[in-house]
């Protein structure tokens, strides 16, 4: 049986945090290039310039792209022939990202209690989901998720009878509610399916995916394709100052649900997308 | 070209500035965010002075990331402006004359924009790295207690902002949006 130390979980989730908010992913910075060649509007142009400079200044200094450094979300896939030496998985990656946070001077923006509301002072705890696969590697999928997107998202149970119509529907009425206050160029990530707190994940999940990457499965994957056109006619455009680059993707994940349901997730992120992954 | 704009903002450059402008913003700012708006409301409500003066004043919404060594201040872009929307009004009516954030006011700061003649700001919302290269220098002021939250006096010079609601009436996200929109829904 494989074994992985818990002191290599702590060093590498310290470091995925660190990059994740220093370095904008390559499809993300892709995506800014495009969307300057194809935004109609000349106040949204400027935007994109301001983004695409801040993402280089924030490269070469080693400094974060935005203030709002996220909450660290992880999703973890374990193979189940390995072993963790030294301490708990959960353990590990709250003591990475208390390290990577606080030596990379990223903001603490998480609070113990939702009610008295005083802040942890280190961004720990994290939000961890574990998936069990096979084989022996651990795979940490890490991303750091700003509260002002985040605030924007939102979950329906709509009726089965509701179909494609109403599905699309409710995700284009959050995506224009949320307006400039998501930090538009979006990345809509969209959960179908599933039951009332599998679907929230499913929305988060995939997220998780580049941009560009469609869903494996043609039908959404069209669909996919369609709402990001539709959401592009909204107008909103770059910071909600009118444009026609509303959304740099739409992602979605869908999965079996019951005969009487069908939820729906959004969960909005915004075009400051922070991604990485790190085998062990 | 963006129009140079310097602080603290009188009348005249007030009245002056329309829905959609662009600018370059130079002089003090004050930055307080959710927690420092709970305290100064609170600080009101018994009757006690606000810890500055804010009559003609600008507030920043702001929460920056902490400065590395050699730096004045970590990133530092606008956060979300409607979580401030409840104490905005009073502090508008106390001589408060510009707002710098990212998202909707609703319509009661809307309105008290233009009864108190004042201005409300977006930023670049996720362009704190380059923000932060237009602020020269940094003290808190008050709730130092309060971390990030703390209210800080800032210099900066050149911020780039854009004008969405001016005292006249102007909403530039509704502006904006309409030009480019090509659906009904
Ligand atoms: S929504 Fe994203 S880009 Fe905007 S302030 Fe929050 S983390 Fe930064």
């Amino acid at each position: 049986m494989k074994k992985i130390m818990y002191q290599e979980i702590v060093d590498r989730v310290a470091s995925m945090c660190q990059e994740a908010n220093y370095n904008l992913g390559e499809d993300v910075f892709e995506a800014f290039q495009q969307a300057l060649r194809t935004e109609e509007s000349p106040v949204g142009k400027d935007v994109l310039q301001q983004l695409v400079d801040n993402a280089k200044v924030a490269k070469t200094e080693h400094v974060p792209m935005c203030q709002d450094t996220g909450t660290a979300v992880f999703i973890v896939e374990i193979g189940q022939d390995c072993h963790i030496v030294g301490g708990s998985l959960s353990a590990a990656i709250n003591e990475g990202v208390r390290k990577g946070y606080g030596e990379g001077y990223l903001r603490n923006s998480v609070v113990g209690d939702p009610l008295n509301r005083k802040n942890t002072g280190d961004n720990t705890p994290a939000v961890i989901h574990l998936e069990m696969v096979e084989g022996d590697e651990i795979t940490i999928h890490m991303t750091a998720k700003g509260g002002g997107a985040e605030n924007m998202s939102d979950m329906k149970m709509l009726k089965p009878s509701d179909g494609l119509v109403g599905i699309k529907d409710y995700i284009l009425d959050i995506v224009k509610d949320a307006g400039p206050n998501a930090c538009p160029p979006l990345v809509v990530g969209v959960g179908i399916g599933g039951n009332f707190e599998r679907c929230a994940f499913l929305a988060k999940k995939s997220l998780f995916r580049p941009i560009g990457e469609r869903n494996p499965d043609p039908t959404i994957a069209d669909l996919e394709i369609e709402l990001m056109e539709e959401i592009n006619r909204l107008g909103i455009g770059p910071q909600g100052l009118g444009g026609s680059t509303t959304a740099l993707d739409v992602k979605i994940e869908a999965e079996a649900c019951h005969i009487a349901t069908l939820p729906v997730a959004v969960n909005l992120n915004c075009h400051a997308s922070r991604h990485q992954v790190a085998i062990l | 070209m963006p129009k140079s704009i310097k602080l603290p903002l009188d009348e005249k450059t007030v009245s002056s500035l329309r829905a959609g402008d662009q600018v370059r913003i130079s002089g003090t700012v004050y930055t307080a965010r959710d927690a420092a708006h709970m305290r100064m409301a609170e600080t009101l409500d018994k009757g006690l002075e606000l810890p500055f003066d804010i009559n003609g004043q600008v507030i920043y919404y702001v929460g920056p990331t902490p400065a590395k060594p050699g730096q004045v201040i970590g990133s530092a872009g606008p956060t979300t402006s409607s979580r401030m929307d409840a104490y905005t009004p009073k502090l508008l009516e106390l001589g408060l004359k510009g707002m710098i954030g990212k998202g909707y006011r609703n319509d009661q700061v809307k309105q008290a924009i233009q009864d108190n003649h004042a201005v409300y700001f977006a930023a670049v919302g996720g362009s704190a790295a380059l923000i932060a290269k237009t602020i020269k220098s940094v003290e808190v002021i008050a709730y130092e207690d309060l971390g990030i939250e703390a209210i800080r006096k800032m210099e900066v010079e050149d911020f780039p902002a854009i004008v969405i609601n001016d005292m006249h009436g102007g909403d530039y996200y509704q502006e904006g949006v309409n030009i480019y929109r090509k659906t009904n829904i």
